[in-house]
């Protein structure tokens, strides 16, 4: 596919994107959205950008190796359970910080389940490029 | 502490065994038996302490309490004779096998093997609790399979692996269930607290099945008739593998089972019956294929089965007396044994063969190792001033009191006879007979230092007990006191006067020398006593496992997706079938909530759905898929559920997507189906659609609690400080599930990749290149 329109408006779209889905990500404890549906937003922007350059362009440019992007979101997502042993609480307990109040964002209220979240975040992304990359690419192509 | 240092120091010695077996010459020996010696010594000290004082030594943490499962650690006298000759015996044998394996990579396995082994035996000899008991028990088991099958591109070596570690693992599994039911019995998981319960168990209805389960176990690890088949099979290890496990120490823990749980569950008849006369059979059995071979170690194994029998005859006996031949006749065992095992590790190093008929008059190239072996065959053969004659002595001595004497005797003495004989064959004839006229493989010379030097320290010792056995009254003291339950002080004297048993022992040395001299005669014998081999049953038990195992692959895993599919599919209709049948069909009002907008997206769905099945074009079959997937999407927001919408539509697409890339790649497309095929693929999944259909009304009818979305809800702020519920649960209530979900995502992206790209040209490269 070589579309000059879709590639154009890939350079908008997929930064936008990004940003959509880490809003979704942090919005999503108090509405629809969270990690889940962050990392499938932005699994789907990078899948956008395969569309309109293929895989060939868009894999060496990948900061991050979906793999690696699976381990540290699953470690993370361990990690923010663990975080409650060290207070006494069982496994995945959650455990908040003080509400802080930021100017532009309103009330600001970090806790483990956001880590948690993030770790789903980073897990999701990594699977979907990584099924992606499988599939759309050639033998040993990447 | 004492007892948790001595495992603290093996388990550093684990890893440590790869580093200093790196080291060369003789540094390389003194470095590998530094830990064990260490451990010997801790165990020396705990000992002293134990006897000094009178008081037990032992250690106790919690481990898994849900279990009831303590981290329970004790010395006894048996335990600790039986730790003694593991980390002793294992030090030298570490010292040997520094020198007699090459300096290549692959011996750092066989190094860090040795010393998990020497971990799990340790921690066997004291372990308290029997489910610690048990694990150290498999552990023995796994290690010992990891060094039969040291030599892995050998096939004979890993089938007789897996041999060992299948009878070894069977008799394990025996135990653990023996275990249960003692513990359930008495009450108690803790061997220190099982004194005095020998009545409750005995007279308890569960006791056959304790019995048979536990001893079993036993009979499996120590190689008793009929599961002796293992133990010759096992010399295809290397050598200072065979000398350690097969001969001092693995192989011993049967015996010692037998030894703990003669107090607990010894003394029936059964107990006296079963393990004698087993004991008995496994002793001359050993005897008879030590004779038929002529390779050393094969014939050292075969001995090693008869001694192995004559301790669990002896254990059968369970007498004061007997108890007390067992623990003699176990240690000299296990140092003269060592020392031959050893012995024939070095012949072989250094002439380069280890048939016994091609072997001779190597006394004068090796005189060291000659030395150690004539102590050592000397004391096997139980000659005066050597330990072995203590043995034997003490043998029939409690033989005398045993029940039917007679025959008991009579099968001691034979066994012995043999023993001796075999004694001259594999020890003494190699070295101080002429020299035979075939050349050897190799220009034979004195071996390596550490080489001879341990196998002589345990011929010397078997010595030193032999003349000064007092100096070992207190251990055995306190390990005779702890198998028959009562303090009863060991004397252990070397001359007792002109008695029976020293009669008898006149007559076995006859009998014995008869046996050795007249090699011809015994050959027809034995030849003419052609049994049916307990390997060839083996074979033909697995290879019927095998079979049906083969069969039932191959009718469960066709390979086929569509299979699977259809057995996922089949067995799911069938479990809501059976339950639809146990609380009746729902009612059906199809009216109910059914308005005009559901109505007409439903009717797109069954459209597309339809057009999906029908059409003749993957593209156009996967367009229709995507409709009915975003026709569910509306569904969810029209019954406003937001976050299950916007997931919907967004793996609808990305699986569209996903689905086109493939497309491409997938050749043209061909009705490869009969149409009885589609037929019943139709009817199958009609019907699973419409049980699923039918659940799911049926679920909604059955809410008889209150619903568990409505306490959530509740729950939702105070607790998660969370207003939308959908992802409070995901991130807070049910965060383990979605931990898990997660898990799955991570390996099922990995098989996707294997699948893909998982060939060995593309696997190397990293896919981020």
């Amino acid at each position: 596919m070589n579309s000059i329109i879709l590639k154009v408006a890939t350079r908008y779209l997929v930064p936008l994107l990004l940003v959509l889905s880490l809003v979704v990500l942090y919005r999503g404890h108090n509405l629809p959205g969270g990690g889940f549906i962050g990392g499938l937003i932005a699994g789907a922007s990078v899948m956008l950008m395969a569309l309109a350059y293929g895989w060939n362009d868009v894999v060496p440019r990948l900061r991050v190796d979906p793999l690696r992007l699976m381990v540290i979101g699953l470690a993370l997502a361990i990690f923010s359970g663990m975080i409650g042993l060290f207070d006494g609480h069982p496994f995945l307990t959650g455990e908040w910080l003080p509400t802080y109040y930021l100017p532009l964002l309103g009330k600001l209220k970090l806790g483990t389940p956001l880590l948690f979240d993030v770790g789903v975040y980073l897990t999701v992304i990594g699977f979907t490029l990584k099924c992606a990359i499988a599939l759309g690419t050639e033998e040993g192509a990447c | 502490m004492m007892l948790p240092s001595v495992l603290i120091v093996l388990l550093i010695a684990v890893p440590l065994a790869a580093y200093t077996g790196r080291a060369k010459g003789a540094l390389r020996s003194l470095l590998l038996a530094a830990p064990a010696a260490v451990a010997f010594v801790l165990l020396i000290i705990a000992g002293t302490t134990m006897i000094a004082t009178g008081e037990a030594v032992s250690f106790r943490v919690s481990w898994v309490p849900q279990l009831g499962l303590d981290f329970a650690l004790s010395l006894n006298g048996v335990g600790l004779l039986l730790g003694l000759l593991v980390t002793g015996i294992g030090a030298l044998i570490l010292a040997y096998a520094g020198a007699y394996m090459g300096q290549h990579t692959e011996a750092l396995k066989l190094f860090v093997f040795l010393y998990a082994f020497m971990l799990s035996m340790a921690g066997l000899a004291i372990s308290d609790h029997l489910l610690l008991f048990f694990v150290f028990w498999e552990l023995t088991s796994i290690t010992s399979y990891l060094l039969i099958g040291y030599q892995h591109t050998d096939e004979k070596a890993r089938r007789n692996a897996l041999q060992a570690l299948l009878v070894t693992g069977l008799g394990g599994m025996a135990l653990l269930a023996g275990f249960i039911l003692l513990a359930n019995v008495t009450g108690t998981w803790y061997l220190s607290e099982m004194t005095g319960v020998r009545e409750l168990v005995t007279g308890h209805t569960l006791y056959p099945a304790i019995f048979t389960l536990i001893v079993l176990g036993a009979f499996t690890k120590s190689a008793q008739f009929p599961f002796h088949f293992w133990l010759p099979n096992a010399m295809v290890a290397p050598t200072p593998v065979s000398a350690y496990l097969h001969s001092a120490t693995m192989v011993k823990a049967g015996v010692f089972l037998l030894f703990l749980m003669l107090p607990v569950i010894g003394g029936t008849p059964a107990w006296e019956l079963t393990v004698t006369i087993i004991g008995g059979i496994t002793l001359l059995v050993g005897c008879v294929f030590g004779l038929r071979q002529h390779d050393l170690k094969t014939m050292l194994a075969g001995t090693t089965l008869a001694v192995l029998g004559l301790l669990t005859l002896l254990l059968g006996i369970g007498s004061e007396k007997a108890v007390l031949a067992a623990l003699l006749f176990m240690m000299g065992h296990a140092l003269y044994k060592a020392t031959l095992f050893m012995m024939a590790g070095s012949v072989d190093h250094e002439t380069g063969t280890r048939d016994a008929r091609l072997l001779g008059g190597l006394r004068k190239s090796m005189p060291w190792t000659a030395a150690a072996a004539l102590l050592a065959a000397a004391s096997m053969m139980g000659l005066p001033l050597f330990f072995g004659f203590l043995g034997k002595e003490y043998t029939y001595k409690a033989s005398l009191y045993a029940e039917m004497e007679w025959l008991v005797t009579a099968v001691l003495i034979l066994g012995n006879a043999m023993l001796f004989a075999l004694a001259i064959k594999a020890a003494i004839i190699p070295f101080w007979s002429k020299a035979k006229e075939q050349a050897l493989p190799k220009h034979p010379h004195e071996a390596p230092w550490p080489m001879f030097a341990g196998p002589l320290l345990l011929a010397v010792l078997g010595v030193i007990f032999g003349i000064f056995p007092f100096l070992l009254n207190p251990l055995i003291t306190s390990a005779q006191s702890f198998s028959l339950g009562a303090a009863t002080p060991a004397e252990i004297k070397l001359w007792q006067g002109f008695n029976l048993p020293l009669l008898l022992s006149g007559v076995t040395v006859a009998l014995g020398l008869a046996i050795a001299s007249l090699p011809r005669v015994v050959e027809k014998l034995l030849h003419a006593a052609k049994l049916p081999s307990a390997d060839d049953v083996y074979d033909r038990v697995l290879s019927l496992i095998l079979g049906a195992s083969y069969v039932q692959t191959r009718a469960l895993q066709s390979g086929y997706l569509r299979n699977y599919l259809l057995i996922i599919i089949l067995s799911t209709g069938a479990l809501i079938l059976s339950k639809l049948w146990r609380f009746g069909l729902p009612e059906i009002n199809i009216a109910n909530g059914i308005t005009p907008t559901v109505a007409v997206m439903s009717l797109l769905m069954v459209g597309a759905t339809f057009f999906a099945v029908t059409t003749s074009s993957r593209l156009t079959a996967l367009v229709s898929l995507g409709v009915a997937g975003y026709g569910v999407a509306m569904l969810f927001a029209y019954f406003s559920a937001p976050d299950l919408a916007i997931t919907q539509i967004l793996v609808e697409t990305l699986t569209v997507v996903l689905f086109a890339w493939v497309v491409y790649k997938l050749p043209a497309y061909r009705l490869l189906s009969s149409k009885r095929t589609v037929a019943f693929d139709a009817v199958v999944s009609c019907l699973a659609g419409g049980l699923v259909t039918l659940l799911v009304i049926k679920s909604n009818a059955l809410s008889h609690q209150p619903s568990i979305s409505q306490q959530l809800a509740e729950w939702s702020m105070p607790l998660a400080y969370g207003a939308n519920i959908v992802n409070v649960i995901l991130v807070d209530f049910r965060a383990l599930d979605t931990l898990g979900e997660i898990g799955v995502l991570a390996i099922a992206a990995l098989g996707v990749w294997a699948l893909l790209k998982g060939d060995a040209k593309t696997s190397n490269k990293p896919p981020a290149s």
